[in-house]
């Protein structure tokens, strides 16, 4: 790592002054993603701002019709929540398939989202499910707030403080993961929201997570597996790497579509 | 340089260290408890698993001054004196290891497990959770029995 500078902060906005401050800085929230980056010196910065002090970031918050999450919550406590294995259990076992135990204890919701990354599973979670991204300065639809590769639609100095997630009729995640870094090779978020069906993708697409529009318009029409295999999918938009070519990528967004499909109607039974 | 306080094993530490020196380095080298092993320092293997603040997270992945007032166990840590933890005696005695490199990890990672998930733990459960534990001589089998035994003997030991 390249060295830099270290803070700490306890509240949001006292790292949103100090990110000010300081002019040049990184936040530092549960680290899983960060420091392997800045070990690479893919990351560099002159100061590192620790959040980990931010106890009013964490916690779950269970609404009527909604769920809302603080942005410091760790994915193990996601994960094992009582509370939300009956509220939202997709995504308790979202957070649940994250990484490894011992990156779940440190990783967090929050950071994964501002990150961004195109393989991350969170994206696909506020995505499939319409959420609403909580910062310091408002409020941002998930439809407006993931941009492209590592891309949010976060301003300058701007920090996640939560989501808040709508409770659909039925949701399912599905994911095929890279055995080495348990990433999603292609990660399919399906859910019957009160507003309409959404199709979230992640994994898969060359400039991140992205809704499947296609699909959701043949799973409207017919809530089936089956209706998936009309549905056309771009594949000149999707990955090609030496895990897995575009076209095989498709090939998984379509077997973990209809696995999440099933998954749902299993359930209603 | 910061100064970064932290108990270590029940003993309270204050050394200076550069901002950017990971847990595991810290541990390693201006502690010289070298029982925490660097394998792959990608986030990977899991030979650096140590405790902090009662969590086993990987130490190649947390910066020494994030540590600041915690309670951080290391494998040194965890036996009484000459007699060993029930994991680390369980391992001894299920053949839970060949070279070794892995096994403090191992052992870290198999005491967070019983602490989340409890004593009685089944083979299914263990192999998913040691997930973000790599043993590169492949001697998974008595690994998985032996924290299946050491999860067992900690239920007759609560103080474990």
């Amino acid at each position: 790592m390249y060295p830099f500078d270290y803070h700490r902060c306890a509240s949001a906005e006292e790292a949103k002054a100090l990110l000010a401050e300081l002019g040049d800085g990184r936040l530092l929230a549960g680290g899983q993603s960060l420091l392997p980056m800045m070990k690479l010196r893919f990351v560099m910065t002159g100061n590192v701002i620790d959040l980990r002090d931010c106890e009013e970031l964490r916690g779950i918050d269970i609404g009527s019709g909604a769920v809302t999450i603080g942005a410091m919550t760790r994915h193990v406590d996601v994960a094992s929540s009582k509370e939300l294995a009956t509220a939202l259990p997709v995504l308790a076992e979202l957070a649940g398939g994250i990484g490894d135990p011992l990156v779940r204890a440190q990783g967090t919701m929050g950071g994964s989202i501002a990150n961004n990354d195109p393989a991350a599973d969170y994206p696909a979670a506020c995505l499939g499910l319409g959420a609403t991204i909580l910062t310091t300065a408002g409020e941002i639809a998930a439809d407006d707030f993931f941009l492209g590769v590592f891309e949010t639609a976060l301003a300058e100095g701007e920090l996640v403080t939560g989501v808040r997630y709508p409770v659909p009729a039925a949701a399912a995640y599905m994911k095929f993961r890279h055995p080495a870094s348990r990433f999603a090779l292609a990660g399919v978020f399906v859910a019957r929201a009160m507003d309409g069906l959404r199709i979230a993708v992640t994994g898969a697409g060359s400039q991140g997570v992205f809704r499947w529009h296609e699909a959701e318009a043949a799973l409207t029409a017919d809530f089936a597996p089956e209706a998936l295999d009309g549905a056309e999918l771009d594949t000149s938009d999707l990955n090609s790497d030496i895990h897995a070519d575009a076209d095989y990528r498709g090939h998984l967004v379509r077997v973990m579509a209809a696995r999440a499909v099933r998954k749902i109607l299993a359930a209603n039974r | 340089m910061p100064l970064v306080n932290m108990t270590v094993n029940g003993r309270p530490v204050a050394r200076e260290v550069e901002a950017n020196t990971l847990l595991v380095l810290f541990l390693r080298e201006t502690l010289r408890l070298t029982g925490t092993h660097v394998g792959c320092d990608t986030t990977q293997c899991g030979a650096c698993v140590v405790h902090v603040n009662g969590r086993a997270v990987k130490s190649c992945t947390t910066l020494a001054l994030s540590c600041e007032d915690a309670e951080v166990v290391t494998i040194e840590g965890l036996s009484d004196g000459e007699a060993l933890h029930p994991m680390q005696a369980a391992f001894r005695e299920h053949h839970g290891l060949q070279c070794g490199y892995c096994t403090p990890g191992m052992i870290m990672s198999a005491v967070g497990m019983v602490r989340r998930l409890g004593t009685d733990l089944d083979r299914d459960t263990i192999r998913d959770e040691l997930e973000g534990n790599i043993c590169r001589c492949t001697g998974y089998q008595n690994i998985v029995e032996a924290i299946r035994a050491g999860a067992l003997a900690m239920a007759d030991r609560p103080d474990a």
